[in-house]
């Protein structure tokens, strides 16, 4: 790791400051990519500016129509929230299969939608429910905000400070985890919501989290497993690595999505 | 250097020290506590799990600066009085262990379960939990035996041990 300036502001305002003042800085959340990432001498930030002494942003909050999370919630606080549980279970359990219990007590999801790592988990599901990404600016759509491999509709010094989910009328999520790595090799979140059905696919896109909108039509008349019968994902845009081929990711792909469809229908 | 300020195993201490040293390297190159191991430094195998105010994590992937006025409990700080924490009896008597490089942190992560999952852990629950814990030695049997009994040990209740 290259050496870097260390702050711990206690207010947005202050932590916007110090990222405006360097343009080499990062922000850390929990840190469990960043710092893999430092180790690596992949990433050389000049300063770290820690998010984890401003107040309040660390939030669950429950309304009739959405559950907002604050951007340092860690995953091990989406995974055992009762309110979150009772709203939108498939969020709480998306949560508790990210990483290992230790790496959840750190992990935040604002750190997940900010790094938009193609392999991680809330993406699949930020654009499944049509999540808005709260920043110290703005608010964004996520059918805005996930624009590529790692890129995001962030600006420079921007700060994610929550994730507001509406929620939807059934959702799931299932995921074919690397056994090594545990992020997904395939995960599928599929969400029936008041206005349409959404079916979003993780780890398998060369361009990060993707609706799959062929799956997505065939369930809008009717929402069963069965209306996937025969259908498949095309492979053509998905990764290949020494991990799984394109074409294993697509058939990956329909048995998730059948399975999550199951599961959100039972539900 | 930063100046940071924490408690470790109960005992208030305080540092200068270069903003990259790891939780991990502080514990064990400047405190001593070489009881926390180093595996894979990729927060992969848990031979570094501590707790951080009384949460499981990995000391390979945190800053000793991120610990600033927290509390860290290290598997030197498990014992008292002499008396070793039930968890660790547990593996003594169920030989919970081959070679030992991952019992540390294997005893660190059990503590934690049994805080957020009570007394009673089934085998299941018990193998799913240490996902983020490698043997090595793939020694898992034993391990998941000595935490069933370690867990009902700290509920005070009769011991697995006793009745095999």
């Amino acid at each position: 790791m290259y050496a870097f300036a260390y702050h711990h502001p206690t207010s947005l305002k202050e932590a916007a400051g110090l990222l405006a003042k360097d343009a080499d800085a990062k922000i850390v959340a929990g840190g469990h990519t960043l710092l893999p990432t430092m180790k690596q001498r992949l990433a050389a930030p000049g300063s770290l500016v820690d998010l984890a002494r401003v107040p309040d942003l660390a939030g669950i909050e429950r309304t009739p129509r959405a559950v907002t999370i604050g951007a340092m919630a860690t995953h091990a606080m989406v995974a055992d929230s009762a309110e979150i549980r009772e709203a939108i279970p498939a969020l709480t359990e998306l949560a508790a299969l990210i990483g290992d219990p230790a790496v959840r007590h750190r992990g935040t999801i604002g750190g997940s939608v900010a790094n938009n790592d193609p392999a991680a988990d809330y993406p699949a599901a930020c654009l499944a429910l049509g999540a808005t990404i709260g920043t110290n600016k703005r608010k964004i759509a996520a059918e805005d905000y996930f624009t590529g491999l790692f890129e995001t509709a962030l600006e420079e010094g921007e700060i994610v400070t929550s994730v507001s989910f509406p929620i939807p009328h059934k959702a799931a999520y299932e995921k074919f985890r690397n056994p090594a790595s545990r992020y997904a090799l395939v995960g599928v979140f599929v969400a029936k919501r008041p206005s349409d059905i959404r079916v979003t696919v993780t780890g398998a896109g060369s361009n990060g989290v993707f609706r799959w909108t062929e799956a997505e039509e065939a369930l809008a008349k009717r929402f069963s497993p069965k209306s996937l019968d025969g259908l498949s994902a095309s492979p053509a845009n998905l990764n290949s690595d020494l991990h799984a081929d394109a074409a294993y990711r697509a058939h990956l792909i329909g048995v998730m999505a059948r399975r999550a469809v199951q599961k959100a229908a039972d539900r | 250097m930063s100046s940071v300020s924490l408690t470790v195993n109960g005992k208030a201490v305080t540092a200068d020290i270069d903003p990259r040293t790891l939780l991990v390297q502080y514990l064990r190159d400047s405190l001593r506590l070489t009881g926390t191991h180093v595996g894979c430094d990729t927060s992969q195998c848990g031979a570094c799990v501590v707790h951080l105010d009384g949460q499981a994590v990995k000391a390979c992937t945190v800053l000793t600066v991120q610990c600033e006025g927290r509390e860290v409990t290290t598997i030197e700080g498990l014992a008292s009085g002499g008396a070793l924490h039930p968890m660790q009896a547990a593996f003594r008597e169920h030989h919970g262990l081959q070679c030992g490089y991952c019992t540390p942190g294997m005893i660190m992560t059990a503590v934690d379960l049994v805080r957020r999952k009570g007394h009673a852990l089934d085998e299941h629950t018990i193998r799913h939990e240490l996902e983020g814990n490698i043997c090595r030695c793939t020694g898992y049997h034993n391990i998941v035996k000595a935490i069933g009994a370690g867990a009902a040990a700290m509920a005070g209740g009769p011991q697995q041990a006793a009745a095999e």
